[in-house]
């Protein structure tokens, strides 16, 4: 089916727009394959909207006399009201959004059609390979080498076809080694300290089941990686009890008998189902604008979204405390290693690494941890919070890590060198995006979809000089050292940027960022 | 000095609140502070805690390591120190039971402080506000209204100031007759006048109503203050008290305005709580937020029950409805509580903030505490404890009335002239009794107790170091386009104020500051331009021309270098460093940098930073010292120049 044929109408007429901040505007509706276009050419200078449909999460439809009025939830935030004259009209509209919101395949999706004149399909796409880092960190050399074992994906749908293993561990005994690992996710490189040449590794839980099985290879692998020092570090992202719980389903952890010189944490994260609801329900506090300070914060704790970033901030801080303060390696894992794990790793290099606090550097992470990682994206972002349809594999671990990370900037607002429009731009963009970065669940089905060769990268956009600057924190100044967030409840906060920005109108934040700003151009002039 | 049996013991340890580490250093008791010096010679930190800041002193019982002694103060500080022997740490506990509850005035810290200034300094300090002039500046006395002498001698009301401003047409019957049937004789009078549409903020204590009593002068009083103002027919009378509250008044001979009796008015309750509520709040909120390892669940669980930011909500609520009656009805308001000194300050004071921008100013701020709290006397020595007379005088009022503000300037970045040190340092000394502005409870004992002459000034000692207190994107354009300031009260806007009530808990503050960086930032364009002209002038002395040597890069070089970052991000970032470092210790001076030993070379590793005490917890072993950025200094301290 072409999705010109779920259009029945494509224009109207006379259509009210009502959007926060902003008076209601007259103009004309326009629904194309991928896109809601309002455009409004009352004065002089027409104005337009333009919404990818898949970036609209939910829509509701009211009927008011004679017209409709449709509601459209992004999932962006944003929520918008259309009034539309003639209630068939409006259902028409309401059934196209609704059928080409949703497609599925990620050929049909609209970074597959985006063409703009001052981006080429030509040249390498992202920012960087497996290949590319091992041969920049001049620390792995040594020990570590790029393994291509998984250049077919077989070993690991999930993995990128390169991964970083230690150099004595060859390629049978990582492919043994990821037979006893949940969807084949065994234990790679994810960062090698500068100062010390501790590594954070990840994987996925080991296969023990209930009667403990073992994997020679899996315990060679581990014993590799601390390389005659006498201890590494397990962070399991389960409690104790669900770990063995996990036994009961053919999971486990890594028993001390069998992997003597390894100790295991256990710190329990929450996941999948109870992040999103999560997410939900903190979205619905912060749209509703008549609780008392007292139901404010109780939906706020209700919620949970606080507890969450408090406990990946956390546990990044023992990561990071583990490498660079007793200076031992770590291996971090939860069930299937491609959420929490993820944000734990991640968070634990922006702590640790001056280079992934550039714009450039945190970019490459992302692609590093995330996208090459195997973060299933589509699946994770197919809704967002106004979604009533039934969930599925929904969870906003990235936009968690996004959250975590404003945090760290919050309290080290001159270690970063991008802002809080970086992080806006990206928890965007992971929802519905012009850029074919955020398609697809890994590399393999990026592959098999040609998203390389008929899509742009985002990461490259943004780095465009003039685009850059918009990111770019004014107060910048790097530095060498780790910077570890205070994990205190009472020094966490509410992203308020995120979870309010179509609520509160911040003109006077606004200005004073600029204010901000010019105070430090005038000192760079000065200087 | 003979409350004092053991002046010094060492080998005393100092336990951080939040986590398992702790310091040894030795512990001083002098006549006016409790100082504790730690031994490290690296990085000697020194604690200094005044007596008057000491809310209560615990001795718990004997453990191995010692007896552990801890003490709460008054500006939130919280320590915990373990002395080696019982005898020692009993000792350092009786003395300071007796020292931290002075029996007079005369044995408070301003009496014996001394910064080194002459009678003549000390005078200038006291006059440097001047409340006749304030009234002058708001256009008062003015054809509707006058001073009265009424009160000259203190004999119509002891709490009031002598200067009061009435209504032209409310003759001194009428006043003498209106306080006799106001509590404690707090008749109505002017606190704000808003020039532009004449209306009148008012002032006053509960009516003496009971349940029928009427008094025709009070009605005739706030008939005056109505006919004041032609630009309305009504008055609001807002009574900042629950209702229940004012209804349980009558049965006490008090109560509230009958609106049969008085023509013209429009009451109103607001429902902000008594001070009793208050203190009960306050106490819980630092019960939840002083919790070790405490979870978000209940952390917010905790702030909930708490009440305190409901609370302050309910004083803002007051403020913006104070406000808008002023401001766009044009309507003249009198507000009144029980005794018209607690919450009548708060919503008198933050109303006439957030409808005049002078008052959003650091000497404006001054004015305004000194006219709405000190002259009209808010009991600051009841309040504050500062004799140890009744535990149930106590309560945060005026703590309260600044938070509130904190809470607007985290609304309004550019509005306020003062940052929130500012207010926190105000905040120390209302409690360290170490100035006298806020000595005693009311104008009248203040001059019996020859306070201008005794002691010094708060205000000028904080315009002198007025740089520490600056906001640096602060904008007076910002106050021309919103001379009245609209805060939205969407529940989400009140948030809990860390860096008050966590002042010395170093581990939970943000590790750099924007405040402190933009200030170095905006300090070293200043100094960079002086140091421009200083050399155009040298350069003139010897006859050569300048105009090579201007500041300003030339528009066409900057067309050539579009970008420059890069340029900060290379060569100058080092120098830049090295002016930072030069400005925070000209910043600071040197008694301020004693206070805060964090901003010299030694401390720059601050304890709170460390892994540990960030509550990540779990891993074992000690780890030696670890680098950390340079870390924030946020304590001012208090000055302590006399021990």
């Amino acid at each position: 089916m072409e999705l010109s044929e779920h259009i029945k109408t494509a224009n109207v007429e006379d259509v009210t727009l009502r959007r926060p901040f902003h008076p209601a505007l007259r103009g004309t509706l326009c629904v194309t394959s991928h896109h809601l276009l309002f455009s409004n050419r009352k004065d002089e200078a027409s104005w337009q909207l333009l919404i990818l449909l898949k970036n609209i999460d939910a829509i509701e439809k009211r009927a008011v006399g004679s017209s409709g009025t449709i509601t459209i939830k992004c999932k962006d935030l944003l929520v918008l009201q259309l009034e539309i004259p003639g209630m068939e009209e409006c259902l028409n509209i309401a059934s196209s959004i609704e059928a080409l919101s949703s497609l599925e395949s990620v050929t049909e999706m609209y970074p597959f059609f985006y063409r703009p004149s001052h981006l080429t399909l030509l040249g390498p796409w992202g920012l960087s390979t497996t290949e590319q880092y091992y041969k920049q960190t001049e620390r792995l050399w040594d020990r570590w080498r790029v393994s291509k074992v998984n250049s077919d994906y077989s070993v690991c749908p999930s993995y990128p076809s390169a991964v970083i293993v230690p150099r004595e561990v060859d390629d049978d005994k990582l492919i043994r080694s990821a037979r006893f690992r949940q969807g084949g996710r065994f234990p790679v490189l994810s960062y090698c300290h500068h100062s010390n040449g501790m590594v954070i590794m990840r994987s996925s839980q080991p296969l023990t089941g209930a009667n403990k099985k073992r994997c020679k290879e899996d315990e060679l692998l581990l014993q590799a990686v601390i390389d005659g020092s006498e201890l590494g570090y397990i962070i399991d992202l389960r409690s104790a009890q669900q770990a063995q719980q996990a036994r009961m389903t053919g999971g486990g952890f890594e028993s001390k008998s069998c992997y003597r010189h390894w100790k295991r944490i256990h710190r329990h994260h929450e996941r999948g189902k109870v992040v999103q609801e999560s997410l939900i329900k903190l979205v619905e506090a912060c749209s509703d604008l008549s609780h008392s300070v007292d139901r404010w914060l109780s939906k706020l704790e209700n919620s949970k979204w606080l507890s969450h970033v408090h406990s990946a901030l956390s546990t990044a801080g023992l990561v990071v405390e583990c490498v660079e303060r007793d200076g031992h390696s770590v291996l971090v894992h939860g069930s299937e290693g491609t959420d929490n794990t993820l944000l734990v790793s991640s968070l634990a290099q922006i702590i640790l690494d001056p280079a992934s606090r550039t714009v450039t550097g945190f970019l490459c992470l992302l692609e590093r941890e995330w996208i090459q990682a195997g973060h299933p994206f589509q699946q994770r972002c197919a809704h967002s919070a106004y979604s009533h349809a039934r969930l599925k594999q929904e969870c906003p671990s990235f936009l968690l890590l996004l959250d975590c990370v404003w945090q760290v900037w919050r309290q080290f607002p001159l270690a970063l060198e991008f802002s809080e429009a970086l992080l806006l731009r990206l928890a965007q963009e992971v929802y519905a995006s012009n850029y074919g970065t955020f398609l697809c669940n890994s590399e393999q089905e990026r592959c098999a979809a040609g998203v390389k060769e008929n899509t742009h990268c985002l990461f490259q956009s943004m780095l465009k000089p003039d685009i850059e600057e918009q990111y770019l924190n004014p107060l910048y100044e790097p530095t060498d050292l780790a910077i570890w967030p205070s994990v205190h409840p009472q020094s966490l906060q509410l992203w308020t940027g995120m979870f309010l920005r179509w609520t509160e109108y911040a003109q006077n934040m606004e200005e004073a960022r600029e204010e901000v700003w010019s105070i430090v151009k005038e000192h760079r002039e000065r200087v | 000095m003979e409350h004092i049996r053991t002046p010094k013991v060492e080998q005393v340890k100092l336990l951080d609140r939040f986590s398992n580490k702790s310091v040894t250093g030795t512990l001083h008791l002098t006549a006016t502070h409790l100082i504790f010096v730690e031994s490290n010679s690296t990085s000697a930190q020194e604690i200094w805690i005044l007596h008057h800041h000491i809310a209560s002193v615990e001795k718990l019982s004997l453990t191995t390591s010692g007896c552990p002694l801890l003490i709460q103060c008054r500006n939130f500080r919280l320590v915990h120190f373990v002395i080696p022997r019982e005898r020692d740490c009993h000792d350092i506990y009786s003395s300071l039971l007796r020292l931290l509850r002075p029996v007079s005035y005369d044995e408070l810290y301003a009496f014996s402080y001394n910064p080194k200034q002459n009678d003549q300094q000390r005078e200038e300090g006291w006059q440097l506000i001047d409340l006749a002039a304030e009234f002058e500046r708001m256009g008062v006395p003015c054809d509707q209204w006058q001073l009265t002498d009424v009160n000259r001698e203190y004999k119509v009301c002891k709490t009031y100031p002598r200067d009061l401003y009435v209504p032209i047409t409310a003759s001194k019957p009428i006043i003498v007759g209106s306080s006799k049937f106001r509590s404690k004789g707090r008749f109505p009078v002017l606190t704000y006048f808003y020039q532009e549409k004449k209306a009148a903020v008012c002032r006053c204590s509960q009516p003496l109503s009971g349940f029928s009593a009427r008094c025709l002068e009070d009605e005739h009083m706030l008939q005056a203050i109505s006919k004041a103002n032609h630009n309305s027919r009504y008055i609001y009378v807002m009574d900042t008290r629950p209702k229940l509250n004012a209804l349980a008044n009558r049965a006490a001979g008090k109560g509230y305005e009958n609106e049969d009796n008085y023509s013209n008015i429009r009451f109103q309750f607001v429902g902000i709580e008594n001070i009793h509520v208050m203190r009960g709040s306050l106490q819980k909120l630092l019960e939840v937020v002083g919790t070790r390892s405490l979870s978000m669940t209940d952390y917010l669980v905790g702030l909930e029950n708490s009440g305190w930011l409901r609370h302050i909500k309910a004083i803002m609520d007051a403020a913006i409805f104070l406000a808008k009656a002023v401001t766009v009805e044009g309507a003249s308001v009198l507000v009144h509580c029980s005794d018209g000194w607690d919450r009548t300050a708060q919503v008198c004071a933050l109303g006439s903030l957030l409808m005049d921008p002078y008052y959003r100013t650091i000497k404006g701020f001054m004015v305004l505490i000194e006219k709405d709290w000190i002259s009209f006397g808010h009991k600051f020595a009841d309040r504050c404890d500062q004799l140890n007379i009744d535990p149930k005088e106590v309560s945060p009022i005026f703590t309260q009335f600044l938070e509130c503000v904190w809470q607007l300037t985290e609304q309004f970045p550019q509005a306020f002239e003062f940052s929130e040190w500012f207010l926190i340092q105000i905040h120390e000394h209302v409690h360290s009794c170490q100035f006298g502005n806020f000595l005693g409870n009311s104008q009248r004992q203040r001059e019996d107790l020859q306070l201008k002459e005794r002691t010094y000034s708060l205000w000028a000692h904080l315009l002198n170091e007025k740089q520490n207190y600056l906001n640096p994107v602060y904008s007076p354009s910002f106050a021309e386009s919103h001379p009245v300031l609209e805060p939205s009260t969407q529940a989400y806007h009140f948030k809990f104020w860390r860096n008050m009530y966590h002042q010395y808990d170093r581990s939970m503050h943000p590790r750099q500051s924007i405040l402190k960086h933009v200030l170095t930032l905006k300090d070293s364009n200043r100094e960079l331009e002086g140091t421009v002209q200083a050399l155009k002038t040298k350069l003139q002395k010897f006859g050569v021309r300048t105009s090579p040597l201007k500041p300003q890069t030339p528009p066409r070089e900057r067309s050539i270098a579009p970008r420059p970052q890069s340029l900060i991000l290379g060569a100058p970032l080092l120098s830049r460093k090295e002016v930072q470092q030069e400005e925070d210790e000209e910043v600071f001076g040197e008694e301020a940098r004693e206070d805060a030993p964090a901003s010299t070379g030694g401390e720059r590793t601050v304890e709170g930073s460390s892994a540990t005490e960030n509550g990540y917890g779990e891993v074992m072993g000690s780890f030696g010292s670890k680098n950390e950025p340079g870390v924030v200094t946020l304590e001012f301290g208090v000055a302590r120049m006399s021990c």
